[in-house]
């Protein structure tokens, strides 16, 4: 820290605020770091289920439970960012099938390349993320509401327009589609580390969540985003382009809803009409373990994805130890208690004013 | 920076009025802005102070009479362009966000950047560097750029909006009832802020219904009662005593004085 000149240390209203502050500033600068929480409790997971379960801790348990916590996370680190801007995604969950759906159904009834599937899929996506963000932004309703309309009109465009195209609930044959094989390199391609087996969608979720990361930190943008969902008045009143980052953020949700739909698509081949459905309110809880805040302003894209991480834990280590799996939604809605009232004392914090 | 002859006001308003519909918001208002003092805007609410900053902030445009910018007239469409003429405006409810780091406040919609293309980021180390070194100008130590602006009291989070005014090449800074939220001590730091910012040139705006604040720092003062000016007085010609009267209305201040002394017996 720089010198403070002399002229400055001379206040004297300052300076007593100065001594009071600093008795409690080390641990308090550490409870700020939103995704502290998610990382304290990723590593009392892993440990709990890893000195029970043999399996859990050998490497190609990890590699079976990092699977689910990768396309989970990719969603919840763009959920995260939204939050964080302020909004919710209800339609992100759908929008994974909607996306996975257009992929199969442009490739075998429309008889076309995957990969122009996969572009057309990209578009839809593109289209549907900006038509929430403008909805939105023109309207001022809450995010909650405008994207549960797109949500329940996706579920039911998902159902009727695959049973209209295919005449079942279910777009098959994508294996035998031109340029399946490097477009399954990219999406659903598998290494193996350590004698394990890892999906590369592993590594998409890595850097995912490094490039997210590096982006609300390190750029405009990112500033833009707290921005936004801290205060959007005052953000607009020092001439943040509120609305566009908005809608930027809703366009990433569903660009990331589009990947995770063609990586589902290209993986399974075959695809479920109400594929995603439900999801939305998982990947939310992912952010808020995360350190998210609901009010938005404040959060992490790595706590998300250790929110995403503990998810995958959990969902796999639970069957590990011979529980019902029933028990998984159960300590997936205490964790979740958990975090949103740590999440409170952060942000009781953070907003004392000292007048 | 380079102070201007104290004698050539940088903002100048003349006969300046403006309607609401049927409703007289302001009217006939003139007074002069000049580099390194304070004009104090009195009032008391519903005087039209408001009103009088929307149009000098650029939020409005008045109906009648001219706005002179270094004597040339301007005319200002958006806050935008007022800020780009070098007007900044620090609002009662501040435009800053409490969650985040101050240094990320301070350079909030103007974020220095290094890099090219994709990899073009925000400048953070220039960033917290810039803040501390410029609130540390402005006398405002602060302890740690890093932490959330809402752990700030009031006044320091006035003066922190203040340093940023000065900083982005604010020529006239107007304030809008900067101490009206505060305590006497908080209030007391805020002022010296005002007074910090007018010693390196710049002309201040200060709007507030407190002439106890006004009085000290400000070198003039307009009063407006009901959308119209009372008059405009030097420090010199005017007593404390006589500005509050004036503010109150005068005469009804002693009318209420009179009613509220307890009946002799």
């Amino acid at each position: 820290m720089a010198p403070v000149p002399a002229g400055a240390a001379g206040d004297p209203s300052t300076r007593r605020a100065d001594e009071r502050l600093s008795a409690v500033g080390p641990l308090r600068r550490l409870l700020v770091k939103p995704e502290l929480g998610a990382l304290v409790g990723a590593v009392a997971v892993f440990t709990f289920f890893a000195v029970q379960s043999e399996v859990f801790r050998s490497a190609r348990g990890i590699a079976n439970w990092l699977d689910p916590a990768s396309t989970l996370g990719i969603m919840a680190v763009a959920v995260a960012l939204l939050m964080i801007g302020g909004h919710f995604d209800l339609s992100a969950g759908v929008m994974t099938g909607t996306t996975a759906l257009t992929v199969a159904i442009v490739a075998v009834e429309f008889e076309q390349n995957i990969w122009v599937a996969i572009g057309v899929s990209l578009v839809v996506a593109l289209l549907l993320g900006f038509f929430n963000g403008w909805l939105v932004t023109r309207t001022g309703l809450p995010s909650f509401i405008i994207t549960l309309g797109t949500f329940l009109m996706l579920q039911g465009l998902n159902l009727g327009l695959t049973k209209l195209l295919t005449g079942t609930v279910t777009a098959t044959g994508l294996a035998s589609v031109p340029g399946y094989a490097s477009a399954e390199w990219v999406f659903a391609s598998r290494m193996t580390i350590l004698g394990a087996e890892v999906r590369v969608a592993v590594l998409w979720w890595v850097l995912f969540t490094a490039v997210a990361s590096w982006v609300l930190l390190r750029t405009r943008f990112g500033n833009w985003v707290f921005a936004t969902g801290g205060d959007e008045v005052a953000a607009r009143n020092v001439g943040v382009p509120a609305r566009r980052t908005a809608i930027a953020l809703f366009m990433t949700t569903s660009t990331a809803a589009w990947f995770v739909g063609t990586t589902l698509a290209v993986r399974l081949t075959s695809v479920q009409a109400n594929t995603g459905t439900g999801q939305e309110l998982i990947y939310i809880v992912a952010a808020v373990i995360g350190g998210c805040l609901l009010t938005g302003g404040f959060g992490s894209a790595i706590g998300a994805s250790l929110g995403a991480l503990i998810f995958g834990m959990t969902q796999l280590g639970i069957p590990y130890l011979r529980w019902d799996a029933d028990w998984f939604y159960f300590f997936l809605g205490a964790m979740l208690l958990l975090a949103v009232l740590a999440n409170r004392l952060v942000r009781r914090y953070a907003e004392a004013a000292r007048r | 920076m380079t102070i201007p002859d104290a004698g050539e006001p940088l903002l100048e308003l003349r006969d300046v009025g403006k309607d609401y519909g049927s409703v007289i918001a302001l009217d006939g208002i003139s007074t002069t802005v000049r580099a390194g003092e304070v004009t104090c805007v009195l009032g008391d609410n519903g005087a039209g102070k408001s009103t009088l900053i929307k149009i000098l902030s650029g939020v409005h445009r008045a109906d009648r009479g001219r706005l002179l910018l270094d004597g040339r007239p301007a005319d200002f469409g958006s806050p935008r362009e007022a800020l780009d003429a070098g007007i900044a405006t620090v609002y009662q409810d501040l435009a800053m966000i409490p969650l985040m780091a101050i240094w990320r406040n301070f350079f909030l919609g103007a974020e220095p950047t290094r890099g090219w293309g994709p990899f073009r980021r925000f400048d953070a180390a220039r960033a917290k560097d810039v803040t501390r070194r410029e609130l540390s100008a402005m006398g405002i130590d602060i302890r740690d750029p890093d932490q959330p602006v809402g752990t700030l009291s009031g006044g320091e989070r006035q003066s922190v909006a203040i340093a940023r005014a000065v900083h982005f090449g604010a020529r006239v800074l107007i304030l809008d009832e900067p101490t009206s939220a505060l305590g006497v001590k908080q209030a007391g730091v805020v002022l010296r802020y005002v007074a910090q910012a007018r010693d390196r040139g710049v002309g201040v705006v200060l709007i507030t219904h407190n002439p106890h604040h006004a009085y000290p720092v400000g070198d003039r003062f307009l009063v407006l009662n009901r959308g119209r000016s009372l008059g405009e007085f030097a420090k010199a010609d005017v007593s404390r005593d006589e500005l509050t009267r004036l503010m109150a209305g005068g005469a009804e201040l002693d009318q209420l004085a009179h009613e509220l002394e307890r009946p002799s017996t």
